[in-house]
């Protein structure tokens, strides 16, 4: 393991939440059988940090992050919120999926607007959701209707929606996992910029493990499903990181041997 | 910011505001004439449709023969004036010279039509009534044509909101709630199927009136393709949208009304579409069959008479009306889903 105690002494801003995820299993029923996902997690989140979740594909990864949404009930184990438990969605906790899954009836600025209009706060606070539009450069874009969006701008749009319920936990389901690699790269120092300025607390699940690496204070890896963590890696680098970094190839190398993918390395 | 095409979203933006230029593009067969030629041919076609209503003796007795000839005439003036004048007419222009085709052609049928009935008889009269016959329905009746056409919009119009509103309504239950589905799909199944005409014998027995009567039977046609469509739109929303609106904090009433609805539009339209199509049918039996007023009944009643150029005449603004209710529902749709690309133009 490496050290624990380089990443303790990085202080975090007070507007995260923590995290707690005590003893968590959950299975689904598929056709009268019972498949478990999740068998025993349990860890902890300090405020303002900023974890990445690495596992094999299809290993519950996601679902885990669908019950710290609040979108499931877990089976068994509890997820605490600040040390309250997390009985249903709640706005502080908001998701970025795979896909932008925008509302295409909706323009961008309306899109933008969805969280603060169910909440029934839109008329006193517009002007959140133009800077959410500003914060992620898109605000020459408000008037335009998701088709006429790249892959791209489309993902930024659903961090804006997100980001405008300034959310105490940002929950991450592999939003860049359908771009271009290009635009992976530019989005990745955006979103820890962005990051470290709002200070939320975040959590990411993603396949690769350079973009883990390279966002993340703490890499969890999840063992094939049932997903059991295999190992909770601290990543002791300031940031902004460089990808170059000879600590963070090895650290890559450490946690393809974890997977079992270290055979080319 | 620079990786990503911003110009070219921008042109894509604009290229959907102008989607009605779309439209406005000249066919490849106008384009290929000299500029203004067609309208100078088509000109002529109505000079060509004005002069055989003249040169020869009409066989029958027919009243509005000159009038007809002379409407030509201006119709050709108006033609060549306004091909002449070209693109100082702007926009109008533009829209001549798309049509000008159809002009050209129309005035040709006219005249076939005008010497295979006014002037040599090959088809057999009375069925088959000149141009002239057909004016003169439309000027010597027109009180009565007013009072069917008043009679048949308020009729339809009644019918198809009753039933587009509680199909739409009925469909979202379905759609969002599983308990009233158990209760009205087996319901539905039974009786949507069955053509609303079918009910005709039991509906003008069992209401107070024919004109209730009616409006039942075409709120039925319309509600039930109404009603699926709705709740199959309803059904089919992704819930990937449910979970992200959850997420921020929606409540089940934004979910209806904000996610499930807006998602179920465009097959709302559909149901819509098909609902005024078969409520036009269901309009004229009843009218033909029931009520006494409406353009159904003029039809019959003109039948009735042997009066076939009324019967024409009819059939004529029938058409008129059903066509300009479906552009009407068209130009509604595409102002609302104003988002989705690639929407038919009706």
């Amino acid at each position: 393991m490496v050290a624990h105690a380089l990443a303790e002494a990085v202080t975090y801003p007070a507007v995260g939440a923590s995290l707690d995820v005590e003893r968590i299993s959950h299975a689904f029923d598929i056709d009268g059988s019972v498949l478990p996902v999740l068998d025993d997690v349990n860890f902890s989140v300090k405020p303002g940090e900023f974890i990445a979740l690495l596992g094999p594909s299809g290993c519950g990864k996601s679902t885990l992050l669908r019950l710290v949404a609040g979108l499931e009930a877990p089976r068994s184990g509890v997820l605490r919120e600040d040390g309250d438990p997390v009985t249903g969605p709640f706005p502080s906790r908001v998701v970025v999926f795979q896909d932008p899954t925008l509302f295409p009836w909706r323009t961008v600025w309306n899109n933008v607007a969805l969280g603060l209009e169910a909440q029934g706060i839109l008329k006193s606070q517009r002007q959140r959701v133009d800077a959410a539009l500003d914060l992620v450069g898109l605000s020459q874009f408000r008037n335009a209707y998701p088709h006429q969006l790249s892959g791209g701008m489309a993902q930024r749009v659903a961090l804006a929606r997100a980001l405008v319920n300034d959310p105490k936990i940002l929950i991450l389901d592999e939003p860049l996992g359908k771009l271009d690699s290009l635009t992976r790269i530019t989005m990745q120092a955006e979103i820890v910029a962005l990051w470290q300025r709002k200070g939320f607390t975040t959590l990411l699940v993603t396949h690769d493990v350079e973009e883990a690496l390279f966002l993340a204070n703490r890499v969890i890896v999840f063992s094939d499903r049932p997903a059991r963590i295999k190992a909770d890696i601290a990543v002791d680098r300031p940031y902004p990181r460089h990808r170059g970094d000879p600590r963070l190839a090895e650290l890559r190398r450490n946690i393809l041997g974890l997977l079992g993918l270290d055979a080319t390395w | 910011m620079s990786t990503y095409s911003a110009s070219k979203t921008v042109a894509l933006a604009q290229s959907a505001e102008e989607g009605a230029a779309l439209s406005g593009r000249p066919l490849s067969l106008a384009v290929s004439f000299p500029a203004g030629g067609t309208g100078v041919f088509a000109s002529l076609a109505w000079v060509g449709f004005g002069i055989s209503c003249l040169w020869w003796p009409d066989i029958g007795d027919w009243t509005r023969t000159h009038q007809l000839a002379a409407a030509a005439f201006v119709i050709a003036g108006a033609i060549f004036l306004a091909t002449v004048a070209g693109s100082r007419l702007g926009r109008f222009n533009a829209g001549l010279q798309r049509r000008a085709p159809w002009l050209l052609v129309s005035a040709l049928f006219l005249t076939l039509w005008e010497a295979a009935t006014a002037k040599f008889g090959w088809l057999p009269l009375p069925f088959f009534p000149p141009p002239q016959s057909i004016i003169e329905v439309y000027t010597d009746d027109l009180p009565k044509l007013l009072d069917s056409i008043i009679a048949s919009v308020k009729l339809q119009l009644g019918g198809y909101v009753i039933g587009a509103t509680v199909g739409f309504l009925t469909g979202v239950s379905i759609g969002w709630s599983r308990s009233v589905g158990y209760w009205v799909h087996p319901v539905l199944r039974f009786i949507g199927p069955l053509p609303a005409t079918a009910w005709l014998p039991i509906a003008f027995f069992t209401f107070p009136s024919s004109w209730s009567a009616s409006t039942f039977l075409i709120a039925l046609a319309t509600g039930f393709p109404v009603t699926v469509l709705t709740w199959s739109g309803v059904a089919s929303v992704s819930n990937s949208y449910y979970d992200v609106a959850r997420t921020l904090g929606a409540k089940p009433s934004f979910l209806v009304l904000k996610v499930a609805i807006p998602a179920a539009l465009p097959h709302v339209f559909v149901g819509l579409f098909m609902g005024l199509g078969s409520s036009f049918a269901v309009l004229v039996v009843a009218e033909m069959i029931g009520v006494k007023a409406g353009l159904g009944w003029y039809l019959q009643w003109a039948q009735g008479w042997a009066a076939y150029a009324n019967m024409y005449a009819a059939l004529i603004v029938m058409s008129l009306l059903c066509s300009g209710a479906i552009t009407l529902l068209f130009r509604t749709r595409d102002r609302l889903l104003i988002w989705q690309k690639g929407v038919v133009k009706w």
